[in-house]
């Protein structure tokens, strides 16, 4: 289905995914994004009986974003992916990987972001 | 109490694939589990940057063996509906006749694997050897066994024969008495139930709260499968989604026994209400442009594309949520206050599939 996503300013985004927990919504996953080099987006998708509701939140790089796990638990996951794959960072995250849930311990700092597209940080020359 | 931290995997005995739990135990007990990824991770959402929309077809059905069709098609499902393409009827049915068949050998193949975890070797070798079977289909209607390439944008690549149809009902009949004769087994034996039955609860809330999905939601009694929304050929077929109630390891396993005995009823159906019409794809022309989100149910449940086009060859993004990935924090719940002899049936009754959690 095409994607109908509010687009929910950063500030207001805790309350709403409050309001949807309370509203009986499951948490499905979220989706990161690169808008251009100042910019990246999170969709955060829910969903009740099989239909979706969509927060996209967009927000200049460098911008730590609040983490929705102490509301969906299981936003934890995909939070720490979003961390490792697109340089993102969160605050209150229930259980922090800090950029090694697929990059092993001694990679996280010369292979950073590799979903950039803008930028992407190359490995560090041998 | 002093805790202990035992590193589980990701090398062990019930593990097809790489994953680590670090489980904190006081005395047998599991206190906290926390799961460790990236053994095998192969960034293939990043390929869109590389591989046009058409090449990305192949890329998606790589992403898990076991389910390559499903991928295939919830990703070509995507690109369709962007770009306004309505497939043929038929080609509608033939994928849901290769989606079922690939849930069918994903559950024979958990179950040889399921049986083999608590040391059931002859249970795994039978379920094994009906497997077999549907593999054959496969290999005779696709060309090949595990990654099968059916699915295009407009819809498939293949027909199957009148002659193949014939041949595919006769080994389901067979599948179908092989199963029947296992049924007793799976659900009456005394070690079987010793080992599942109230082990690895998770409630229905729990459920819900974590976002389980596939046999782990319906095994603890949420009536969710994205079979319901009405893609491919199901809008067209009787069904009802598969729902158990014990939230244990049992329920979970009786929820994947028979489903595959629905799954067997869903392609005799889809041969029988299938069109005769020749046509089984359209010509695509243009390139994709906006958002969508497409959903399918494999057997370890509900799979979510993200796709967004900017109308180049390119896709700007390709997320794909798999039912695996979504499992994890249910399993982490699972595994706490569970004895450690329980981890490894607990573990594999998610069906974990790492190719899918690391794509």
């Amino acid at each position: 289905m095409a994607i109908e996503a509010e687009d929910t300013p950063l500030e207001q985004l805790m309350w709403k995914v409050v309001t949807l927990k309370e509203a009986g919504y499951r948490f499905l996953t979220l989706t990161a994004l690169e808008v251009d080099e100042e910019t990246a987006e999170i969709i955060y998708h829910f969903d009740i009986n099989l239909q979706m509701k969509n927060l996209r939140v967009r927000f200049p790089k460098g911008t730590k974003i609040p983490s929705i796990s102490p509301i969906y638990f299981a936003a934890f996951w995909a939070e720490n992916e979003v961390i490792d794959l697109l340089g993102i960072t969160f605050s209150g995250l229930k259980i922090d990987y800090h950029g090694t849930m697929y990059l092993d311990a001694e990679d996280k700092d010369t292979v950073k972001t590799p979903f950039c597209r803008y930028t992407f940080v190359k490995k560090e020359a041998e | 109490m002093v805790s202990t931290v035992i590193p589980f995997g990701p090398q062990h005995p019930v593990l097809p694939e790489p994953v680590h739990f670090k489980l904190k135990i006081e005395d047998e007990k599991v206190v906290d589990a926390i799961p460790a990824v990236g053994f095998v991770h192969r960034g293939l959402e990043c390929l869109v940057a590389k591989k046009d929309f058409v090449q990305m077809t192949q890329v998606v059905e790589r992403v898990c063996g076991i389910c390559s069709a499903m991928h295939g098609m919830c990703y070509c499902m995507g690109i369709e509906e962007m770009m306004g393409i309505e497939i043929p009827k038929k080609a509608a049915f033939l994928r849901t006749v290769w989606t079922e068949l690939h849930r069918i050998h994903s559950h024979l193949l958990w179950f040889g694997l399921y049986a083999d975890a608590f040391g059931f070797e002859s249970l795994f070798m039978q379920f094994w050897k009906i497997r077999e079977k549907i593999m054959d289909i496969n290999e005779a209607t696709a060309g090949s066994r595990v990654i099968i390439s059916v699915n295009v944008i407009g819809g498939v690549k293949r027909d199957i024969s009148p002659e193949h149809r014939q041949w595919i009902l006769s080994t389901l009949d067979e599948v179908e008495e092989a199963l029947r004769d296992l049924e007793k087994v799976v659900y009456e034996d005394y070690t079987i139930r010793k080992r599942t039955v109230g082990i690895g609860v998770l409630s229905k809330e729990k459920a819900y709260e974590l976002g389980a999905s596939g046999p782990m939601a319906r095994g603890s009694g949420i009536d969710i499968d994205a079979r319901s929304l009405g893609y491919a050929a199901f809008p067209d077929l009787d069904w009802e989604p598969i729902v158990e109630y014990g939230g244990d390891c049992f329920a979970r396993a009786k929820v994947r026994f028979r489903e595959m005995l629905q799954s067997i009823g869903l392609v005799r159906q889809a041969f029988q209400k299938m069109p005769r019409d020749e046509e089984i794809a359209v010509k695509v022309t243009g390139r994709p442009e906006g958002e969508v989100i497409t959903r399918v149910e494999q057997p370890r449940g509900e799979c979510l594309y993200y796709l967004k086009g900017n109308g180049s060859k390119n896709l700007d993004r390709c997320r794909i949520r798999t039912p695996s990935f979504a499992n994890f924090p249910p399993i982490m719940s699972m595994l706490i206050g569970c004895r450690l002899a329980d981890v490894p049936v607990i573990i594999l009754s998610m069906d974990p599939c790492i190719s899918c959690t690391e794509r």
